[in-house]
């Protein structure tokens, strides 16, 4: 059995394709993230499979329960971080807790034993005790993970759970994610629209790009996809250079811009000695000499056609911070 | 999801009384305003003003107003209850509870029984401000059936403000529910003034709205004088406050976060 499990899923908003034939599974215990821009579709996906929204066409099933038909099954089954802020911030860290394992049910030994599980997982147990009001973003964003896997679900869903958040606090945020898929052996399913979140993180990627999932594979996998490395040089006659190397199978473009010489090579690693010497044994001097691989944004170029955008949150968040920090005084 | 859990009904309500004691600014305004409304309306008019309707002769003003403030503060508080799916909405938390494994009437009663706790407690309060002023219930009967009374106007506006709460989007809604809502039901609902002989417009208009029969009712009770029967007052409320229990669980179960 898959963790999750999606066919041919579409969400049609007034004609709009929100989400278009999507199909994709989530194995037990991996990660898997939804790489995509803003209205690609992927919190559709997600409400979907929380069952708190129908889909138009298609199937899909979370640990083997129908969501249009086992609704109260999925439920029990799943955590969820929504991608806008859901604390009650008038509620302790504990208390906010508290009420999720109340309302789903848990008992009150298991209840107790558990807050202090998950608040140590993401290193708020001596927080537990400040009314929500008064934490940082990345402390809400933690608390928030801790409630997702309040009640022990076999799946967690993680909507941008980076949104917004300064370098620093994602790293931390993503090493608790690392520590909790593996402590708890939960199959997580993300989304992000950061590149490097997704590869960092995730298992296997899927770039979904307005409503149309593109295409799914390891982020190693991806990159090698979109192929070859690209090594840029700065010799001491560029032109001189350009015809040394004319004539290599295993270079499939030469290009010079800035002064700088632009080779797309395959196996870079083993080439950078061989075209320092060729360079030497023809009497020009190497300045400088680099790699690169490529990222997950050529990956998402190459697929796409366009770079990803970084918008500034939703109006939805920046009206939610207005009137929090309102209510606050 | 069917069934009603009375766990979540509890875990509601507990957060509804947690938060309550927690904003002490908006107990302070839900008291003070009838406060006002007392030291000023009824002090003020107590001097001045005499009942010539013959059932009423006697009456001191200030008496005859305290019900309708029950009745006011009964309103205000139990449609704010009500109208806090808004808040929840606009915050986020709305999601929080609607992905849980419980069914939306298990939330609706929950909410409403938080909402009709926090709304009597203030309605006592005034009560016991009223004590300072020198109003009197006659016995542990009265007491009893006023809360009960309470109760049922309770249950009617919380149900009400949910149900207009899950039909808006954002908070914009809030202010029209206060003016076009919340206003003209206080105003028209004989609070301020008794119903005997009113232009025929506005008796129409006292005559179909349901807060006018919970101070009637609550007049009844205190003072001993209504204009309707208490039975007609009772069987109106009753049905007001089930059909917008029924109004407001169908409205939450089918909006959407
Ligand atoms: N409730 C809704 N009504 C109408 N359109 C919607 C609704 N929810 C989402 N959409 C539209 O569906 C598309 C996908 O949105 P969403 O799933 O939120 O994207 P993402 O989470 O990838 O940023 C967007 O064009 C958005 O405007
Ligand atoms: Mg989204």
């Amino acid at each position: 059995m898959q963790a999750i499990e999606i066919n041919n899923l579409t969400r049609e908003f007034n004609g709009l394709k929100a989400v278009d034939d999507i199909s994709f599974f989530v194995k037990e215990g991996e990660i898997f993230g939804m790489l995509g821009p803003n209205g690609a579709g992927k919190t559709t996906t997600i409400r979907i499979l929380s069952t708190t929204l129908r889909a138009t066409r298609g199937e899909a099933k979370v640990w083997g329960y129908d969501v249009s038909r086992k609704p109260d099954d999925v439920r029990r089954t799943i955590g969820i971080v929504f991608q806008d802020q859901a604390l009650d911030d008038r509620l302790t860290a504990e208390e906010n807790l508290d009420f999720h394992a109340r309302l789903y049910g848990m008992k009150k030994s298991l209840r107790k034993e558990r807050i202090k599980q998950v608040l140590n997982l993401v290193e708020l147990w001596d927080k537990r005790n400040t009314l929500v009001k008064y934490y940082s973003g990345g402390m809400c964003r933690r608390l928030e993970i801790a409630r997702g896997l309040m009640h022990y679900p076999r799946v967690l869903f993680l909507d941008e759970p980076t949104l917004g958040l300064d370098a620093q606090t994602r790293h931390r945020i993503w090493e608790h994610i690392k520590l909790l898929n593996k402590r708890e052996k939960i199959a997580i399913l993300l989304t992000t629209h950061y590149m490097d979140e997704a590869d960092t993180l995730c298992d296997r990627v899927g770039i979904i790009d307005k409503g149309k999932m593109l295409i799914i594979d390891k982020p190693q996998n991806l990159k090698n996809r979109v192929g070859k490395d690209i090594i840029s040089m700065r010799v001491s006659s560029s032109k001189k250079m350009v015809k040394l190397v004319s004539n290599f199978e295993w270079i499939s473009s030469v290009r010079i811009y800035n002064e700088l010489l632009y080779l797309v090579v395959t196996r870079a690693d083993k080439r950078i000695p061989f075209l320092v010497t060729l360079a030497q044994e023809n009497a020009l001097k190497v300045h400088r000499i680099d790699l690169r691989r490529p990222t997950l944004e050529d990956v998402f170029l190459h697929f796409t056609g366009r770079t990803i955008r970084e918008e500034e949150g939703s109006s939805r968040q920046r009206i939610s911070a207005k009137i929090r920090s309102w209510r606050r005084k | 999801m069917r069934g009603i859990s009375i766990q979540a009904i509890y875990v509601l309500w507990l957060r509804e009384l947690k938060t309550f004691f927690r904003a002490r600014s908006r107990i302070i305004g839900n008291v003070a305003q009838p406060f006002f409304f007392l030291a000023v309306l009824g002090v003020g008019f107590r001097s001045s003003m005499r009942f010539t309707i013959p059932e009423m002769e006697g009456l001191d003003y200030l008496q005859f107003l305290i019900p309708g403030l029950v009745g006011m503060t009964l309103l205000f508080s139990s449609m704010f209850a009500g109208l806090s799916v808004l808040w929840d909405r606009q915050f986020g938390f709305l999601r929080e509870i609607m992905v849980a494994p419980v069914s939306r009437l298990s939330l609706v009663l929950g909410r409403i029984a938080g909402g009709m706790t926090t709304t009597i407690l203030q309605a006592l309060s005034i009560l016991l401000v009223a004590h300072l002023f020198g109003f009197r219930l006659k016995g542990p009967l009265e007491f009893l059936l006023s809360v009960i009374l309470m109760i049922i106007i309770g249950v009617g506006f919380v149900g009400m403000g949910v149900a207009f709460a899950s039909k808006m989007e954002d908070m914009h809604g809030f202010q029209i529910v206060m003016n076009f809502i919340i206003m003209p039901i206080f105003f028209l609902s004989g609070a301020l003034f008794p119903l005997q002989g009113l232009p025929s417009w506005l008796g129409f208009l006292t005559y179909i709205n349901p807060l006018t029969y919970g101070v009637d009712a609550l007049r009844g009770i205190m003072l001993d004088v209504s204009h309707f029967p208490l039975i007609v007052d009772f069987a109106v409320l009753i049905s007001f406050s089930l059909s917008m229990l029924i109004i407001g669980a169908y409205l939450f179960s089918r909006c959407e976060v």
